[in-house]
Order: C-alpha cells, then sequence, then structure tokens
C-alpha cells in the first residue's frame, strides 16, 4: 500500500544540521559525567555510515506509525532517538532488524539499507545477526549465562557439562562478556541461571548476547528504563565505549540519558522526523519550536 | 501504623525505633457486625463451605487410612492376585500396581508429546486460525466426553481387524481389542487436554519480548521454541505431565472397557515387552472396582487396602505438583525429578 500523498509544509521539514557545525562548543557541560563521556568521545577518529533510513513510512493496518523518515546510522557514534510515546521511534527501530515483519498488519515503504544492501533482500536471520537488538526490560533466557552468550553464536555450544565445548566458543562468550562489562562479576560461575543475575547484570548480559552475534549495528530499546541510576551509569558508559566497533541506535525517554551518550539527536514526534542534529546542536540550539518545547518539558 | 521503616532518620524528633523483635502494632481488625445482614450471612456460609470441605477431604482420607490400613500388610505388594473365595487365599496386589504403571507409562508416553506439541502449535503458530480454532473446540469436547464414552469409543477402533497387531487375535481373525496398548492409547486421551491446556497457557504467559530477544539475535521460530520457550515454561509442562498421569491412574471405566476385568497381568506370545503390552491385565482400579462389595465382592478387604494405596499415590502425585512448581535446574533430588517430568531429557534433533 503506498503512502498517501500529502503535501509538506515548508515549515515542516525535519531540520537537519549540517555535519561538524558544533563540534567546536563541546566542552560547555559541568565536570561530570557527561563531562568524562564526552571527553571520551571526542577520540572517535573515523565515523562511517552504516545504514539508511531513507524516505521509510511505516504503519500498522491503516495506521501510519513512521512518516517519511530519512537518517543516517554511523558507527563510531551513538543515535539517540528521542520523543514522546507514540512517536513512532521504537517502531523505527525495529523496522531496521525487521521485527515489525512479526506484527500482523505492519506495511512499509521507502528502503533502509545496510551498508548499501536493501535490508529487505538480505535473509532476514542474517539481517538479524547482523542488526541486533537490546529491549527495554531485561529477558535473559533460562539457561546458565555461557548458554545465554553462546545462544548468540552460530554453532551450538553444548549442553551443560554434558557435551565439550570448542575452545572458539569459549573464546567468543568471554569476550562478549569481557566487552560488556560483567566477565568479572560473573567469572565464578558461567554455569549460574541467568535470571539469579541482577537487574542490571541482566541487561549487561542481554547487552553481551546481542554482542557476541558480532553485529554491525546494534539497537537499544529504552535499555535502562528498568534499571537503577547507578546500573544506568553502568551502561551509558559501556554504550560509549562499544560504538567504536558498533554502530548504536538508542531510544530512550531519558533526555538526560540522551545529551549523557549521544552524539547525534532524532527527534520524532507523531510520526515525523521533526529534528535531526548533534547532540549540543538539539539540546542547546533546537532549530523547530516544537524539539524546543519538547526538551523544555512543554508537551510530552 | 508505625514501623522502623517509616522512622527515617531525615526525621528526627520521631519517636524512638522499637527494638528488635517488636510485632508491628496492627489495626484492629474490620468487624462485620457494622455489615448488612446478607452479607453476615454470606460470610458465614463461606466459612461454613470452606469448613465443610476440610472435613469431607479429611474424612476420606481417615475412612480410607482405618479400613485400608488394617488389612494392609507387606505381602500384599509381592504377591499375584489369585482368584478365591476366601479372602485369605486371594493373594496380593502385584499385578494391579505392575498395571497402573504400564498403563500410565503407555499413556503418557503418547499423551505428552503430542500435547506439548500441540499446545505450542497452538499458543505460537495458530495457522489457520480457523483450524486453531477447531482444535480448541475438538479439545473441550475430549476433555468434558466421559471417560466411558471415550473407552467404548476406543473399543469400537480397536477391534478393527488392521489393529488386531495391538492386541491379541483368535484362529477366526476376530480381534479381542483389549490390551494395555488399547487402554493406554486411550488413557492417552484422557490426559492430551490437561498437557495441552497447561502448555498453551504457560506459553501465552511469557512475555513476547523473550520471543523478540530471540529472533533479534537471528534465531528462527523453531530454535526459539526448543531452545528458551520450552525451557522457560519447564515448571508447567512438569505440572501439566504429572496431572496427566493422575488422571490416568484414577480412570476405572476405560482399563474395565479396554482392559477388561482380569486380575493378574496375561501377556500374549512370547516377546518379552510386548508380549505384556499386547495381553491384558488389571489396575489398582479395576481391582478394587471387581473385589468390592459393587463387583464380584470376593476380597472386600483387600479392595479396601488397594483404594488407600491408591487414594496414597494420587496425594503424593499432587504433592509432586506443588514440590516442582519452585523447583530449578539444580542437580539435586528435586531439581532431577523436575527435569525428568518436563523432558528436559528428550533429544528433539531438529532443532538443535
Amino acid at each position: 500500500m503506498p503512502p498517501p500523498v500529502r503535501r509538506i509544509q515548508v515549515d515542516r521539514e525535519p531540520y537537519v544540521a549540517p555535519p561538524k557545525a558544533a563540534a567546536a562548543n563541546g566542552n560547555t557541560a559541568p565536570a561530570s559525567l557527561a563531562t568524562r563521556l564526552r571527553t571520551a568521545r571526542s577520540s572517535s577518529a573515523h565515523v562511517r555510515e552504516r545504514m539508511r533510513v531513507d524516505s521509510v513510512w511505516l504503519a500498522y493496518g491503516e495506521n501510519w506509525v513512521v512518516r517519511d523518515v530519512t537518517l543516517p546510522v554511523r558507527q563510531g557514534e551513538v543515535l539517540a532517538m528521542i520523543g514522546a510515546s507514540g512517536s513512532g521511534k521504537t517502531t523505527l527501530l525495529r523496522s531496521l532488524n525487521r521485527l515489525t515483519e512479526i506484527t500482523a498488519g505492519a506495511a512499509r515503504s521507502g528502503s533502509i539499507t545496510l551498508d548499501g544492501e536493501d535490508i529487505h533482500g538480505l535473509e532476514v536471520n542474517d539481517l538479524r545477526r547482523r542488526v541486533t537488538m537490546v529491549f527495554q526490560q531485561p529477558n535473559p533466557f533460562p539457561m546458565s549465562i555461557f548458554d545465554n552468550v553462546a545462544y548468540a553464536l552460530a554453532e551450538r555450544p553444548g549442553r551443560g557439562r554434558r557435551r565439550r565445548r570448542s575452545p572458539a566458543i569459549e573464546q567468543a562468550v568471554s569476550e562478549a562478556l569481557h566487552r560488556a562489562g560483567l566477565y568479572d562479576e560473573v567469572v565464578g560461575d558461567l554455569e549460574r541461571s541467568a535470571l539469579r543475575l541482577s537487574g542490571g547484570q541482566q541487561q549487561r548480559l542481554c547487552i553481551a548476547r546481542a554482542l557476541a552475534a558480532e553485529p554491525e549495528v546494534l539497537l537499544l530499546d529504552e535499555p535502562c528504563s528498568a534499571l537503577d541510576p547507578i546500573s544506568t551509569a553502568t551502561i551509558e558508559e559501556l554504550i560509549v565505549e562499544l560504538r567504536e566497533c558498533v554502530a548504536i541506535v538508542i531510544v530512550t525517554h531519558n533526555l538526560q540519558q540522551a545529551f549523557r551518550v549521544a552524539d547525534h539527536v532524532a527527534f520524532m514526534h507523531l510520526g515525523e522526523l521533526v529534528e535531526y542534529g548533534t547532540s549540543e546542536q538539539v539540546f542547546d540550539h533546537p532549530a523547530m519550536e516544537r524539539t524546543r518545547d519538547y526538551i523544555s518539558g512543554a508537551f510530552g | 501504623m508505625t514501623s522502623a521503616v517509616e522512622l527515617a532518620p531525615a526525621s528526627p524528633p520521631g519517636p524512638p525505633a522499637p527494638a528488635p523483635g517488636t510485632p508491628i502494632a496492627r489495626a484492629p481488625r474490620e468487624r462485620t457486625s457494622a455489615w448488612p445482614l446478607v452479607d453476615r450471612v454470606g460470610y458465614a456460609l463461606c466459612w461454613a463451605v470452606g469448613i465443610g470441605l476440610c472435613l469431607i477431604a479429611l474424612a476420606i482420607v481417615l475412612f480410607m487410612f482405618f479400613k485400608g490400613i488394617g488389612y494392609m500388610h507387606p505381602s500384599l505388594f509381592v504377591q499375584s492376585p489369585a482368584p478365591s473365595a476366601k479372602q485369605s487365599q486371594s493373594g496380593g496386589f502385584l499385578d494391579p500396581i505392575e498395571g497402573t504403571l504400564i498403563v500410565a507409562a503407555v499413556g503418557i508416553a503418547i499423551a505428552a508429546p503430542l500435547g506439548i506439541a500441540l499446545g505450542t502449535w497452538l499458543a505460537e503458530y495458530r495457522r489457520p486460525a480457523w483450524l486453531a480454532r477447531a482444535v480448541e473446540s475438538a479439545i473441550e469436547i475430549i476433555a468434558g466426553a466421559p471417560s466411558v464414552v471415550l473407552a467404548l469409543f476406543g473399543l469400537l477402533i480397536f477391534d478393527q481387524g488392521f489393529l488386531g497387531f495391538l492386541s491379541q487375535t483368535s484362529a477366526g481373525g476376530g480381534v479381542y481389542g483389549r490390551s494395555f496398548l488399547a487402554a493406554g492409547a486411550i488413557m492417552a486421551v484422557l490426559a492430551l487436554p490437561l498437557i495441552v491446556g497447561t502448555t498453551r497457557e504457560a506459553l501465552m504467559r511469557l512475555p513476547d519480548h523473550l520471543r523478540e530477544a530471540s529472533y533479534a539475535l537471528g534465531r528462527t521460530r523453531a530454535t526459539t521454541i526448543r531452545r528458551v520457550l520450552h525451557p522457560a515454561i519447564r515448571a508447567d509442562i512438569a505440572t501439566g505431565t504429572t496431572l496427566g498421569i493422575g488422571r490416568i491412574i484414577g480412570d476405572t471405566a476405560i482399563i474395565t472397557i479396554l482392559l477388561g476385568l482380569y486380575l493378574d497381568t496375561q501377556g500374549v506370545g512370547n516377546t518379552p515387552v510386548l508380549s505384556t503390552l499386547k495381553g491384558t491385565g488389571s489396575t489398582l482400579t479395576s481391582y478394587i472396582y471387581a473385589n468390592s462389595p459393587a463387583g464380584e465382592g470376593s476380597a472386600p478387604q483387600k479392595a479396601y487396602a488397594a483404594a488407600f494405596l491408591l487414594l496414597m499415590i494420587v496425594l503424593a502425585l499432587n504433592g509432586i505438583v506443588t514440590w516442582l512448581s519452585g523447583a530449578k535446574m539444580t542437580p539435586t533430588l528435586r531439581g532431577r525429578a523436575f527435569n525428568l517430568l518436563s523432558f528436559e531429557w528428550f533429544p528433539l534433533p531438529w532443532t538443535r
């Protein structure tokens, strides 16, 4: 079903900031976690485009929940999507690894590419191994910590202690746990049930699981909304570190969090992309009135 | 109501913190004397019915205990029943115990894989939708059908000529239609709705994001079901299976019609296991029926003893259900029982 033809008013064009415009004034934040994260960020050497969302429309049944969104997703930086509930940001995120297809009645137009290839031309499970996702609720599988991470690997791991594991899998699992910053906490007993970890540990295990597949893009759907502030800080630092090797897209309702972790911010409202720019631009000098209203708490 | 939690250090001029172990002061219970008469009568009836049920349950157990325990003797567990007019010479109930185990094993071996598969299909696939609805209606019909109806239906099927290999055939080509296999197969139909229901409900209770987390790692639906969803509902599968066993063990009508009213196990042919399965025999229920005053009435004391044993087995199964509901995959006895009843050991090679 083609999208309805509609005339987009000039002032409703999304404001897309020219790149590098505000890279100079990044040191205005107070000395806090944000500063540390931002200093770490300036070291990112090369930024490379991995995914491109091009004039994408998404619908559930008759409702268009994402309207004509165009966005780049780059490796080496974090893209945060902010906006009120119902603004279509989670739907857009889920469409990046075709999870929207599970929902009956979902429709789409426009193209999403991964490294220049249309994702709808890729085998869906290959795509989902290259673009993995972490959810709002920590959802470890009902198996051991080791098996949770090994689950994402292509080969099947041994079951429990009965079958010997290949050294390659052990290596990959410990590497993923290291990258998620969980290794030191769980190395004592990797056979423990993952359900016995704390909430923050469970969520980092989910991140480790998503990283074990060696993805090119990591999607995070409000990964900290069920966690306490300390776990949140741990995961935010992790996100900033990880962006060197994977492109990261994070959906969040927490504007402070978007400000702390994101290099680029996309503000969505009622399915439209209102503004896209670096986080300094969007938070300090928003170009659109709706962005200003949202950031200052006037609505949403 | 004050408690130590409310007395945070932020409010220093409050009362001193109570000593550890001080019971929390509770508000007095609500008095029913202020209620309208109708509500008070209803409240009293709730109490009466609850206490009444407890008394009935207690009476059954105690009655069976005192009736049964007196006639219970260790020799009953090792002697085969013998047809005799004198109770002292009528043997024990070794064969009925065997028969009960065989019927339960055959029934569950058929019902559990089918039930888990069907429940999974109903919860996870349901396509085409009309077929799923039809299957659900069919399961409701089976669940509601009296077991004696199922038994008659089973006899109709199993005395067909082409199913002669499941029971015994006479020289003239007639098929007897009664065997442990026939009884077990119809018992499976009896247990199927329980297993389908628990599997389906448990899967539908799982949050969608658990499935999506697996899909989002590039895993197929079959792998997700086998490695994420089924392990997550193992407690429910174990419960369904145990309830199914309880249902099978307690049924009488299917046994009397599809196994016949015999006392001892009678094999057919010489093949070791198959001869027993193709043959007939008795279970505790049919033994009770045959020996009770309602049946031939030849050994009512034995019937009471067997009834007490059967009641204990069914109560134990209910206990196992409760015991397993909090079990985890641990190498304890409880964890092992849990693994056994939740089919953790069962290999499904096509999703590995």
